[in-house]
Parts: structure tokens; C-alpha cells; sequence
């Protein structure tokens, strides 16, 4: 499967890039690790005269932290978010994303970024960005502006970022210390998309959920944050009768399609099961 | 649309090419280079039979435009084998513990099992499991392959780096 004819820029800053993304208009794609663009482009669902090439602008790289929020710069690998110490520490569930993200191969080259910026609802760091209240900064010919990663996403491949306009970075406002995460995923096989996966983080007070939210990936045309079931758990003991109400809660915000992952209602079922799971996880791993 | 000027490394060799944008590394590589080890199983980024080594990254290259490869360096199973032409402990390894049948896979396997032996070099079985998970391998029920990896593994502790040993 070969693509369709392109012309290809490697610009080296962010402006450059910008400027050629305004120049070039409706026929230019960003490329940043391929891995999702590239399948689109041997299957002719996407047919760019331009891709400009984000791997040679160095400020796109890195993560760092600034007053209690990482900044993610948008063309960090996904293998160096697994190999990151920060991230380790500061934000696991991320870690733990990544590793169940596709295989190592496409790890190396897949961006943090575009799994962000891609708007495809199998995609598993937006639900997480929701799940965390991670702000997207966009730069764009009229400078930056920042938008919730709870807001960002409108439909399949469908988000508020402008075509000319650069994800260069995500801020997340790092979790208390003692947080409990979990990023539960089910599918059929390494490198699968998920047939439903559930993030969860809490924070817990002796036996009582002082704060809790959650996302779920690819059981709508976007991701979803379920705040009505982080609502319900918020304040409780975690009991059974009161995670039952909350998973049912999610449940009513999915919409899955039925495909070869499985009918709707039983993807809409595991989207609550995940979220079971990733519940009871990120409660044995919360302190405090 | 223009063609795009692209140099690189391949197997310690400087390769200077004009190539059309939309090539694929793999492509570029087999059919451009005569570069045949990386074969291409699946062409959709799933089975990993097209593996090649760029810039210390285990890469997919029917998932890579040769033009991102400009100024990379680039090994493939062709330039494995030790600089005096004898086998690595890894290539050993496949030999002695049957981690081949049919050898579709196993160029992508080696090249694969190359980078995590270098990032873990005593992995257990799961990381070594893990580790190949963008491999895959139709013949062998992968047994063998593991253990070829950790005869690899064994053989590297015994006798490290050779150069620590000069
Ligand atoms: C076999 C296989 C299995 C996979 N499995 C999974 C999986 O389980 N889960 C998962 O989440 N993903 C999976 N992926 C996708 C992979 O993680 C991609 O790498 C990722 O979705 C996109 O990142 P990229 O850097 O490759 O982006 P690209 O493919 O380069 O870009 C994707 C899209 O985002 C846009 N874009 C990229 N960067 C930016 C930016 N900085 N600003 C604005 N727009 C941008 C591009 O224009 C393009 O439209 C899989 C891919 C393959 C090939
Ligand atoms: S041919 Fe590249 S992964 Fe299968
Ligand atoms: S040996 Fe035949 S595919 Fe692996």
C-alpha cells in the first residue's frame, strides 16, 4: 500500500512550522511519529500535498516541572514517557498508559502528541488527559491559547484545534502524592485498540474518596469523562452500593459502535468493568 | 511534487539517494538498496517482519517514510553480524536453540531482540516477552525464541563487551 504523492518540509522551529502550515493551508498535514497518520495515508482516507515534519524542532521535545504541573512537549516519544523518572514518579498512570499502547516499536516513534492531537476515540492518552484536567496549548499564526483537554475533543477526528495550529504542549497540574491511579484497558491483543479502557485516579482520607475522575477510551465518537460517576464516588467510602451507582453512571454516557471489537452493549458493559477494575486498583494503591 | 534529497547511514555505510517523499523506508531499503533481510509480513505496522535499527530505536520501517530516515543511522539484519563476519551471541543463539523455522520473522527479530538486549541486558522472560511483542512469528509458538534471546542473554554475561576485554 503506497501513499499518495506529497511534498515534504522539515522545519526547525515552531514559528517556521506554523508559518508553512498558514502558507501551505487546507493541504498540509503536521507529521509527527506517522503511526497514525501513515495508515491513514496507504489507505487513502487521508491524501496531504504537504506534510510538515515536527521531528527537527528541538522546543517540541521533553517534559519538565514547573510550579506543580508537567509540561509534556508534544513530540516526546511514548518510549521516553515509559523511561521518564518525572513521570515515574510524579504521573505513573501516564507510565502505565504507555506501556499498553500498541508494542515497543511504535512506542519509539509515536508521539505523545499526536496520540493527543490525533482525535481518533481509540486513542488512549486522551480519556487519561481528561481523567488528569490537562490543559492543550496550542500555537497557531495568532500566538497561544490553551484549551481543556475535557473540551478539546468534539467528535471522530473532530477537535477544537485549528488546521493551522500546533499542539506544542500539554500542562497537567500534578496529583497529591499519595493519589491512587489505574489505567485499565481491554483488547484483544498486543498493539490492539481498546474494545473499552477506564482511567481512574482518587485520593482517599482514612476509608473516605475525597476526590475522584474518571475517563474512558473508545466508547463514543471521543473520549469521555465521566463526571457524574466521579461525583458519585467523591465523598463515599467506596462501598458497593456506591460504586455500582457510579459505574452505572458511566455506562449511560457510552455510546460505542458495534464492530469486531464486539455488539455496543457489551463494550458499554466493559467500559463499567474497566472501570471497575481500575477503581479497585487505584484504591489499593492510594495512601492517605 | 519534488523529490527530496535524503543522507544517511546504512549498515556503516554513507548512503546519499533522491527519493520521492512517499517511499517507505522498507521500500527504499529492498528496492532502492537491495536491502532484502527487512521483509515486509503485514505492511500495516502489526507483525514486525520489517524492523530495522534507526538513531538506537527498534523502528517499523513500512510505519516510516524513507525521508524521515534523512540523516539517521540505520542497521538492518545485514549489518548484525560481528565486523569480522562471525555471529553474535544473539544470531548464535537463533542457531543453537531452533529460533527459526520458516525465517520470515526472524530479521525483524534479531533486530529487535538486538535493541532490548542492549537497553536490558538480563531480561526475564516476561520483559523479554514483552520486548518482542511487535514481532510476531507464525511457525515457532516463540518457545525457542526466547530462549534463543536468553542464550543470548547467558552468553553476553559470560564474555561482556569485547572491548572492556582489549
Ligand atoms: C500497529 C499499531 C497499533 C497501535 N495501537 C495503538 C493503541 O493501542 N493505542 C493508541 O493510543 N494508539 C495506537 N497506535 C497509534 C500510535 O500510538 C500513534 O503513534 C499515535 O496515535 C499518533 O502519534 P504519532 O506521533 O505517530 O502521530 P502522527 O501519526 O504523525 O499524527 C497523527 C495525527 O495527529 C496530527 N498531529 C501530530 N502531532 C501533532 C501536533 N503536535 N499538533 C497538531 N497535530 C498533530 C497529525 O497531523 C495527524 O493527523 C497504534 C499504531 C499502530 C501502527
Ligand atoms: S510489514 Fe511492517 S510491521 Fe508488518
Ligand atoms: S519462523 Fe516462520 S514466521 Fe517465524
Amino acid at each position: 500500500m503506497i501513499p499518495g504523492s506529497f511534498d515534504y518540509h522539515r522545519p526547525v522551529s515552531v514559528d517556521e512550522a506554523v508559518g508553512l502550515m498558514g502558507k501551505l493551508g487546507d493541504d498540509a498535514l503536521l507529521l509527527a511519529g506517522g503511526h497514525s497518520l501513515i495508515p491513514m495515508m496507504k489507505l487513502r482516507m487521508a491524501s496531504p500535498e504537504h506534510l510538515v515534519d515536527l521531528s527537527a524542532i528541538d522546543s517540541l521535545k521533553g517534559i519538565e516541572e514547573i510550579d506543580d504541573t508537567i509540561i509534556l512537549r508534544a513530540m516526546t516519544t511514548q518510549h521516553e514517557l515509559i523511561a521518564s523518572d518525572l513521570i515515574t514518579d510524579k504521573l505513573p498512570i501516564i507510565q502505565e498508559t504507555s506501556l499498553v499502547i500498541a508494542d515497543p516499536q511504535i512506542r519509539y516513534k509515536g508521539t505523545f502528541g499526536g496520540n493527543v492531537a490525533n482525535g481518533d476515540p481509540g486513542n488512549d492518552m486522551p480519556a487519561v488527559m481528561q481523567c488528569l484536567d490537562a490543559k492543550l496549548e496550542l500555537t497557531g499564526p495568532d500566538g497561544k491559547r490553551q484549551v481543556a483537554a475535557r473540551d478539546f475533543y468534539q467528535g471522530a477526528y473532530d477537535t477544537l484545534r485549528e488546521d493551522e495550529e500546533i499542539l506544542t504542549s500539554v500542562h497537567i497540574p500534578v496529583p497529591s502524592s499519595g493519589h491512587g491511579y489505574a489505567y485499565e484497558k481491554l483488547k484483544r491483543k498486543v498493539g490492539d485498540y481498546a474494545t473499552a479502557a477506564a482511567a481512574v485516579v482518587i485520593t482517599m482520607s482514612g476509608d473516605k474518596c475525597t476526590s475522584a475522575s474518571i475517563g474512558l477510551t473508545n466508547v463514543g465518537d471521543t473520549p469521555l469523562w465521566a463526571k457524574e460517576a466521579g461525583e458519585i464516588l467523591n465523598g463515599s467510602s467506596l462501598d458497593n452500593a456506591t460504586i455500582d451507582k457510579a459505574v452505572s453512571a458511566a455506562e449511560a454516557i457510552t455510546d460505542p459502535a458495534s464492530d469486531m471489537r464486539g455488539p455496543a452493549e457489551y463494550r458499554t458493559k466493559m467500559a463499567g468493568m474497566m472501570m471497575r477494575r481500575a477503581l479497585e486498583r487505584a484504591q489499593s494503591r492510594a495512601k492517605g | 511534487m519534488s523529490k527530496s534529497h535524503i543522507e544517511l547511514t546504512i549498515n556503516g555505510k554513507k548512503v546519499e539517494a533522491l527519493v520521492e517523499p512517499r517511499t517507505l523506508l522498507i521500500h527504499f531499503l529492498r528496492e532502492e538498496q537491495n536491502i532484502t533481510g527487512p521483509h515486509i509480513g503485514c505492511d500495516t505496522g502489526h507483525c514486525g517482519a520489517c524492523t530495522v535499527e534507526m538513531d538506537d530505536m527498534s523502528v517499523k520501517s513500512c510505519m516510516t517514510f524513507a525521508v524521515q530516515a534523512d540523516g539517521a543511522n540505520i542497521t538492518t539484519i545485514e549489518g548484525m553480524a560481528n565486523p569480522d563476519g562471525t555471529l553474535t551471541a544473539l544470531q548464535e543463539g537463533f542457531r543453537e536453540m531452533h529460533g527459526l523455522q520458516c525465517g520470515f520473522c526472524t530479521p525483524g527479530m534479531i533486530t529487535r531482540a538486538h535493541r532490548l538486549l542492549l537497553e536490558n541486558p538480563d531480561p526475564n522472560e516476561d520483559e523479554i516477552r514483552n520486548g518482542i511483542a511487535g514481532n510476531l512469528c507464525r511457525c515457532t509458538g516463540y518457545v525457542n525464541i526466547v530462549r534463543a534471546i536468553q542464550y543470548a542473554a547467558e552468553k553476553m554475561k559470560e564474555s561482556p563487551v569485547q572491548e572492556a576485554a582489549e
